[in-house]
């Protein structure tokens, strides 16, 4: 019971910091900075997710980028038949609650579609591995945004905006995007340090033992895939409503490879590492605008470095968590006392 | 649950860098509310284009364009005494960077007015920030009725999609004095049917008939059914709305039926592929376009000698389009009658500018209301063969008296004659060279004052 109470209160904590924050920025920072912090928590949602099949499963999916637009298409257009539904009565609630309404919906449905897309591809090309799997995978994420591409319902190349002039509402802030994150991460988290995540990392370092000693490892694998691409479409949905439209363009195959990018930064099979790496990618993109059109060169060069310093990533398999730093910060003090 | 605390944690930390940077980049954008009011510094005017990614070349080109005209309104004295500054943002032809990249410009950049995008779908998601925020943007080059309909701050120095099918109408009407023509459309394309009912409103409205409405599909290679139908209507003229894949294939069937009638189309014609597809059997058409680089006017040659001279090509559409908008923001500046964005929204809408792709005013929903060029196809290439002023002079510019006026590059609407053949193209005593902008200003004389 206890323990329970224990969980309500951090959760209860966890909100109130994401709210405390969110306040903090509205009012203390311009449009453009919000946006920055806003697109860290979407990276370290997307970079968590793709992680726990790319890093942890070691499963190599580069077409995670249809995932998000499977959540962004589904969540927006959830979103707009709740609104045209409740009408006014929607309208007349304050601004929170409003978020609270639609966009709860709008990530909620976002994250069972893209759950679903996830298994109806996972479920077949699971059983391919390493180059194979990442071929059959950018190939779907292709498909699934020339669907949308051709599709007259979600506007086609011009994308989605509901039929509205100011396009879908722009529900998403940072609070959401916060608390989104912490959810995303808890469960990730929790989930690979049970013994099913003992099970996917079998898979990683070696598939046939892993078989050998009893593990469903196609199961494993679906399973992985699902949640993971689930992630993306909380991502999706969560960028749709930041973005007021929803593009087939942006989820080209330049979104899957930035969010490898993500994980790769951070560390492969690290949770605070993909966290880590998702910001990374947004921070420095947008530090790097005043290079204007050298700042893809120096992103990539930054890269480059990174990847011959910290060949395994800012934090490798590590995680890293506030004990550890503390008990690193009071060794150096000690040591600097001495 | 620790591990939630430690992600909170790096939240923070992050959450506090991106504060600092803010502060130091922006300490006075927290403060104001109106970026530029300052009466001193350079006056920044904000690009969005796609510089990189695969629809590179559209970015580079309009921002080629548009750095020219603030070059040369520099090299003028600038505007009110200070000098005009344009920072070009690449979005990498991504919408969550377009709308990064709005933002930027205006609460670090302190932008003015922007000017982007050349993608419809960009111009979306930016005109919707620069909408909210209440600063004016002027798209080059967005052609979907969407865009504009955002709001009052978004206007754009491109025709939309259905106006070319008045055009096409009235020329064949008034230049080739047809009077039975026959439509043959792409059915699911919204470009061709938008150009197809407008063609056909202002073709039977000026005393003209439809034969034949005939419809295919993109993709389609066999159009024999549909030509055999239009020719057997008899008609003097065929309007194709369509892109020139399928607009090639159809001439060359056209001719072997022996259907020999001019055809007409829109500017999805405009591609060397047409000539290649429609060989010998395309020659002799004509279709709308938005710049014709052949152009025997002076305005037009002299901003391709200096264009050439700078970048060592002849520019493109794009690059025409993105002078325009650039013309248009500066003129709307030195009108303003003082340099916010609201002021300045306030003289865009007034706007009566002589632009290298023709004069530009703006109607109700901030669309312009300016003539449009057809092109004959040539064995060599398109040539310029006529401009079609806009049908209507809008009610704005009647309303104007308080900026126009006083401007020596504005003049008033040209009335009258209302197309005029490519022997005489509209011509402006007085603009010889181009040279628009070099009448330095008097800061004081400021419109309004």
């Amino acid at each position: 019971m206890s323990r329970w109470l224990r969980r309500g209160a951090i959760a209860l904590l966890v909100v109130a910091l994401c709210w405390g924050l969110d306040r903090l920025f509205e009012a203390f920072l311009v449009e453009y900075a919000v946006r920055i912090v806003i697109f860290c928590g979407l990276n370290a949602i997307l970079a968590v997710g793709l992680n726990l099949i790319n890093g942890t499963t070691g499963q190599f999916s580069i077409g995670h980028a249809g995932f998000m637009a499977v959540g962004a298409y589904g969540g927006a257009y959830t979103v707009v038949q709740l609104e045209t539904w409740l009408g006014p009565s929607l309208t007349a609630l304050p601004t929170f609650a409003q978020q609270a309404v639609a966009l709860t919906s709008g990530v909620l449905v976002g994250a069972t579609v893209a759950a679903i897309a996830g298994f109806l591809v996972g479920v077949p090309s699971l059983r391919l591995r390493g180059d194979y799997l990442a071929i059959v995978t950018l190939g779907f994420g292709e498909i699934i945004r020339l669907l949308f591409n051709n599709s007259e319902t979600f506007g086609g190349a011009t994308g989605y905006s509901g039929g509205r002039p100011l396009g879908l509402t722009t529900y998403t802030s940072f609070f959401w995007v916060a608390l989104w994150a912490v959810i995303v991460v808890t469960v990730v988290a929790h989930l690979t340090r049970s013994s099913y995540g003992r099970a996917l990392r079998a898979i990683r370092e070696d598939e046939i033992a892993a078989e050998a000693v009893g593990l469903p490892t196609t199961r494993l694998k679906v399973m992985a895939f699902v949640v993971s691409a689930a992630a993306a479409g909380i991502a999706g949905a969560l960028f749709a409503h930041l973005q007021s439209a929803v593009r087939p363009d942006d989820f080209k195959l330049d979104r899957s490879v930035d969010m490898i990018v993500m994980i790769i930064v951070g560390g492969l099979g690290s949770v605070t590492g993909a966290v880590l790496g998702g910001i990374f990618v947004a921070v420095t993109l947008e530090l790097f605008r005043q290079w204007a059109e050298y700042r893809l060169v120096a992103y990539a060069l930054l890269l480059v470095v990174l990847m011959i310093v910290r060949p395994q990533g800012l934090l490798g398999t590590r995680e890293l968590d506030l004990a550890a730093v503390g008990r690193w910060w009071r060794a150096r003090r000690t040591g600097g006392a001495s | 649950m620790r591990r939630g605390a430690t992600t909170l944690g790096l939240l923070l930390v992050l959450a506090a860098g991106c504060k600092d940077r803010s502060a130091e980049s922006g300490s006075a954008g927290a403060s104001t509310t109106a970026p530029g009011a300052g009466a001193t510094g350079d006056i920044v005017i904000g690009a969005y284009l796609s510089m990189t990614g695969s629809t590179a070349t559209f970015g580079q080109e309009t921002q080629r364009g548009a750095q020219l005209a603030i070059d040369e309104t520099n090299a003028a004295g600038g505007i009110r005494g200070r000098q005009v500054r344009l920072v070009t943002i690449d979005d990498r032809g991504q919408a969550d960077e377009a709308g990064n990249a709005v933002s930027r410009l205006i609460d670090v950049e302190k932008a003015v007015a922007l000017l982007g995008e050349v993608q419809s779908s960009l111009s979306l998601v930016g005109g919707r920030i620069a909408q909210r925020r209440r600063v004016p943007m002027v798209s080059p080059s967005s052609t979907n009725t969407q865009v504009t309909e955002i709001g009052d701050f978004v206007f754009r120095v491109c025709f939309i999609d259905p106006f070319q099918g008045t055009v096409m109408a009235r020329f064949a009407r008034e230049n080739l004095r047809l009077s039975r023509v026959a439509i043959l459309r792409d059915v699911r394309s919204d470009y061709s049917i938008g150009l197809a009912r407008a063609f056909t409103e202002a073709f039977t409205a000026g005393g003209g008939t439809i034969v034949a409405d005939q419809s295919y599909n993109a993709g389609d290679t066999d159009f024999s059914a549909q030509l055999t139908a239009i020719k057997s209507a008899g008609p003097d003229g065929l309007f194709i709305p369509g892109y020139y894949t399928e607009v090639g294939n159809i001439a060359r069937q056209a001719r072997r039926l022996g259907l020999t009638v001019p055809l007409l189309g829109g500017d999805g014609w405009d591609s060397p592929e047409l000539r290649t597809i429609g060989g010998p059997d395309i020659v002799g058409s004509y279709y709308s376009n938005h710049f014709a680089p052949d152009r025997v006017d002076d305005r037009t040659r002299g901003f391709i000698e200096r264009y050439r001279a700078r970048h060592g090509e002849t520019p493109s559409g794009l690059a025409a389009l993105g002078y325009d908008a650039a013309l248009v923001l500066l003129d709307a500046m030195r009108r303003a009658r003082e340099l916010t964005p609201v002021a300045i929204r306030d003289a865009l809408v007034t706007a009566n500018v002589e632009g290298v792709t023709g004069r530009i005013t703006f109607d109700e929903k901030r669309n312009p209301i300016k003539p449009a060029v057809v092109l004959r196809v040539t064995a060599e290439g398109d040539r310029f063969e006529a401009q079609i002023d806009p049908p209507t002079q809008p009610a704005t510019t009647g309303g104007a008296g308080t900026g126009t006026g006083s401007s020596p590059t504005t003049v008033p609407p040209p009335s009258g004659a209302s197309t005029t053949g490519a022997a005489a193209p509209a011509e402006r005593p007085g603009s010889g060279g181009g040279e628009r902008v070099p009448e330095a200003r008097d800061p004081a004389a400021a419109p309004r004052s």
